[in-house]
């Protein structure tokens, strides 16, 4: 997760355009060229079904190789090529497991697709990310029930779904089908230096005052309270206001926003987190941050420039080569902002992410639903936790495994917040032009160059615009 | 025979160049066309026509507007500035140091100034963004803020102020085309005889008469050149605004330009269709650009 142009939890479920086929003049050429062959409905992919076989429930053919791509992004590639395809191979010895990794997953893939030589096994994220809706509109992503059903490896009396943090079913279904598998966990609010507060006796602030009071002890010792990227990672700034407006009026507040349901961006919650942070940055930001990027920003806040900056946990991963020795990182919940806010203090968001999808209509279907599976087993699991340093949605896979103390201050946080876990906003995978607007315009209003007011009222004109836009999928979530 | 020898004799050496020109440049323009007249998203087996839809939502584009509006700034300015300064330098790295010996000079150490400026030209626009990175950082860390805050100035914002950022961007733009059009203008420089120069000493005109008397007519045709050049290059700075910018036009859009637009539209939002109909926006603005400065500055050839 070291670049923030990437993403998380993206599922990119927008725009499916299946309308019937009008075939103009020239629709034969056009077919022939970028458009692929076909023409005509897509094909459909052959199903595969579980067995209760627990060795082998999709009845993989133990002779055909398998094709893994993988995002060699913030966590690498290693825990797919040193841990996960090695497992594959020595439960079908002899088998050939061809391992691509790159950062250009929509350039090398996207013509692959459309002319039906796929991957087995794809690891759908970066900047470069396809649009998992119009994949599945094709008929290309396995359906994951099967693998969610089928026996895990390590209790084969268990459900592979029974074995995985809730959020994953939740998050696994596009049109209604399960179709992606997020594979990591994530715990976003504020990062802090433990070291520094426990240095200058600093408590976590609690209510909104104490944060400002804390602001302005920290400006004596020429420390900013709050920073953000404003280059490449504004975004991270929204996904803060969001999650603040969540605390306070309630998840409602986004899931009314990912559903495009009317004046969902003038609602009181979303107003009074923008004015609360907008303030902090008029009285306690430098603009200077406007034209840095995440990385710069991530290095200030290594050398104590700043003292909160709104991340996720894969922060500690990302800079481990950088952390001073003055310095660890934990996570500090978003103070409270009224004196009623809907979720007490100590509410973060934790989310899954990482997509990885099985193709259908590739050469090994079943072989994809399988390396799955192993990733989803324990020992999976648990190598990719050592690996990448960061946790997966595998209940129970890092127990007894010696965290760093930043992923460690994570899960006491979780913890501490019980219940009270902000839930994530999926309009940036589903409504992709919506949330770039909404990067662009943090900042425009973070600058003081419109009020809140009007940053709401523009959000909720492109939202309305989406809404109207029949060439926008619509997806619903309920919680 | 012998014509046939001839012309098969010339088709032998375009045919290899017109294959490769027709599938790697005529092919996506056609394509480009068709597409832009569909509402495909990349990935569909079904591809279904839209007619002119995409261009009538166009017009309504506020985006697609912004990036015309800076598309405009950059063609008035971009030309304009590189021109005067190359030809500027190029007269002085050639012609500047006046009559010496046989014929005309340069200014002394032209030879090295004319590597030196042609530096820019030679770095790839990836590492011109990120060395201007560094230059533009908008904290004192920045070369230039740097310097300003020696003098006690507040750090400038080079990039996110609103009314700086495209500014900022066409800088380095002039900086990095200035190198090639002096070499461009000194090579026609060096085909202007000598005489004229040495005639029109002798009769005791100044350098910068020497400069607008002849220089200037008789470079026109390499000028024009460059000029239509940097206004297809106006139409471009893909790879720059993208290293330097980003792709959000930020900040408010002050550095929207269509490229990057029609790459974010086609390939993150997969509005292919859309995204097409854009290009061909550009394709024709690009033509038109180039035909009219063609057309308005033809006359008569001057013959040397």
């Amino acid at each position: 997760m070291t670049y923030p142009g990437e993403i998380t939890r993206r599922q990119l479920l927008r725009r499916i355009g299946m309308t019937a086929f009008v075939a103009g003049p020239g629709a034969g050429l056009l077919s022939a060229c970028a458009t692929g062959g076909g023409g005509g409905e897509p094909s459909a992919a052959p199903t595969i079904s579980a067995s209760a076989d627990a060795k082998n429930p999709f009845g993989v053919d133990p002779k055909k190789p398998l094709e893994v791509v993988i995002f060699s992004g913030g966590y690498g590639d290693a825990y797919a090529k040193d841990l996960h395809e090695e497992l594959y191979k020595k439960e079908f010895p002899g088998v050939t497991v061809k391992h691509n990794a790159t950062q250009a997953i929509g350039t090398q893939l996207r013509p692959r697709f459309i002319s039906g030589d796929v991957p087995d096994v794809l690891n759908n994220s970066g900047p470069e990310s396809m649009d998992l809706a119009a994949l599945a509109a094709e008929g290309h992503l396995a359906d994951l029930s099967v693998l969610f059903d089928a026996p895990s490896i390590d209790d084969p009396a268990k459900k592979v779904r029974d074995t995985v943090t809730p959020a994953v079913l939740d998050n696994a279904k596009i049109d209604g089908k399960d179709l992606v598998l997020n594979y990591t966990v994530s715990h976003r609010a504020l990062w802090y230096n433990a070291k520094l507060f426990a240095a200058r006796g600093w408590q976590l602030p609690k209510t909104w005052a104490e944060f400002t009071a804390l602001g302005d002890t920290a400006k004596q010792e020429d420390i900013l309270l709050f920073a953000y990227p404003g280059q490449k990672g504004p975004y991270y700034q929204l996904w803060n206001v969001l999650y603040t407006a969540a605390k306070i009026g309630g998840n409602q507040v986004l899931i009314d926003i990912d559903n495009l349901v009317d004046n969902a961006w003038n609602a009181e919650p979303m107003k009074q987190a923008v004015t609360a942070w907008v303030d902090v940055q008029a009285k306690y930001g430098d603009k200077a941050y406007f034209g840095l990027d995440h990385t710069q920003t991530q290095i200030k806040q290594l050398q104590n420039k700043l003292l909160f900056y709104p991340v996720g946990s894969w922060i500690e991963n990302e800079m481990a080569k950088e952390i001073p020795d003055d310095f660890e990182y934990a996570i500090a919940p978003i103070p409270d902002v009224t004196a009623a806010d809907a979720m007490p203090y100590g509410a973060i968001q934790v989310g899954v992410g990482e997509n990885f999808v099985v193709a259908a209509k590739g050469k090994n279907p079943q072989g994809g639903l399988e390396y799955l599976r192993i990733m989803l087993s324990k020992e999976g699991a648990r190598g990719f936790t050592e690996k990448t340093e960061n946790l997966t949605v595998v209940n129970g896979a890092a127990e007894g495994l010696d965290l760093p103390a930043g992923l460690r201050s994570a899960a006491r946080a979780q913890d501490a917040a019980g219940e009270n876990i902000i839930t994530d906003a999926r309009f940036e995978g589903w409504y992709k032009e919506l949330f770039d607007y909404g990067t662009q315009q943090i900042n425009v209003v973070m600058a003081g160059r419109i009020t809140p007011e009007d940053f709401c009222a523009k959000m909720q004109k492109k939202a309305d615009a989406v809404k109207k836009d029949d060439a926008v999928a619509k997806q619903t979530r309920s919680q | 025979m012998e014509r046939l020898r001839k012309y098969g004799f010339v088709a032998g050496f375009l045919a290899v160049p017109l294959v490769l020109y027709s599938v790697f440049v005529i092919s996506p323009y056609v394509q480009a066309f068709q597409l832009s007249l569909t509402s495909w998203n990349g990935y569909s087996s079904i591809v279904q026509y839209v007619g002119l839809d995409n261009f009538g939502r166009l017009f309504g584009d506020e985006v697609f507007w912004q990036a015309l509006r800076n598309h405009g700034v950059i063609l008035l300015v971009l030309p304009i500035v590189t021109i005067a300064i190359a030809l500027f330098l190029s007269f002085l790295l050639n012609l500047g140091g006046g009559p010496r010996g046989a014929g005309m000079r340069g200014v002394w150490g032209s030879t090295f100034y004319r590597v030196v400026f042609f530096f820019p030209q030679v770095l790839a626009v990836a590492v011109v963004g990120v060395l201007f990175q560094a230059v533009y950082r908008p904290d004192a860390d920045g070369v230039i803020n740097g310097v300003l805050a020696r003098f006690g100035v507040e750090p400038v914002g080079w990039l996110t102020e609103p009314g700086l950022a495209l500014w900022s961007l066409i800088a380095v733009m002039i900086w990095q085309g200035v190198g090639f059009y002096v070499v461009l203008f000194s090579a026609g420089m060096a085909a202007i005889p000598k005489d004229y120069f040495e005639a029109a000493a002798l009769d005791g005109a100044g350098r910068v008469r020497l400069f607008f008397a002849i220089t200037l007519p008789l470079l026109r045709d390499t000028v024009q050149v460059g000029w239509i050049y940097l206004g297809i290059a106006a139409f471009d700075g893909f790879a720059l605004v993208q290293v330097l910018a980003g792709d959000k036009g930020e900040p408010d859009g002050a550095t929207t330009i269509l490229p990057v637009t029609i790459y974010k539209t086609a390939f993150a939002y997969n509005k292919v269709g859309y995204a097409c109909a854009m290009g061909v926006a550009l394709f024709f603005l690009t033509v038109t650009f180039a035909v009219l400065t063609l057309r308005t500055t033809r006359r008569e050839r001057v013959e040397l």
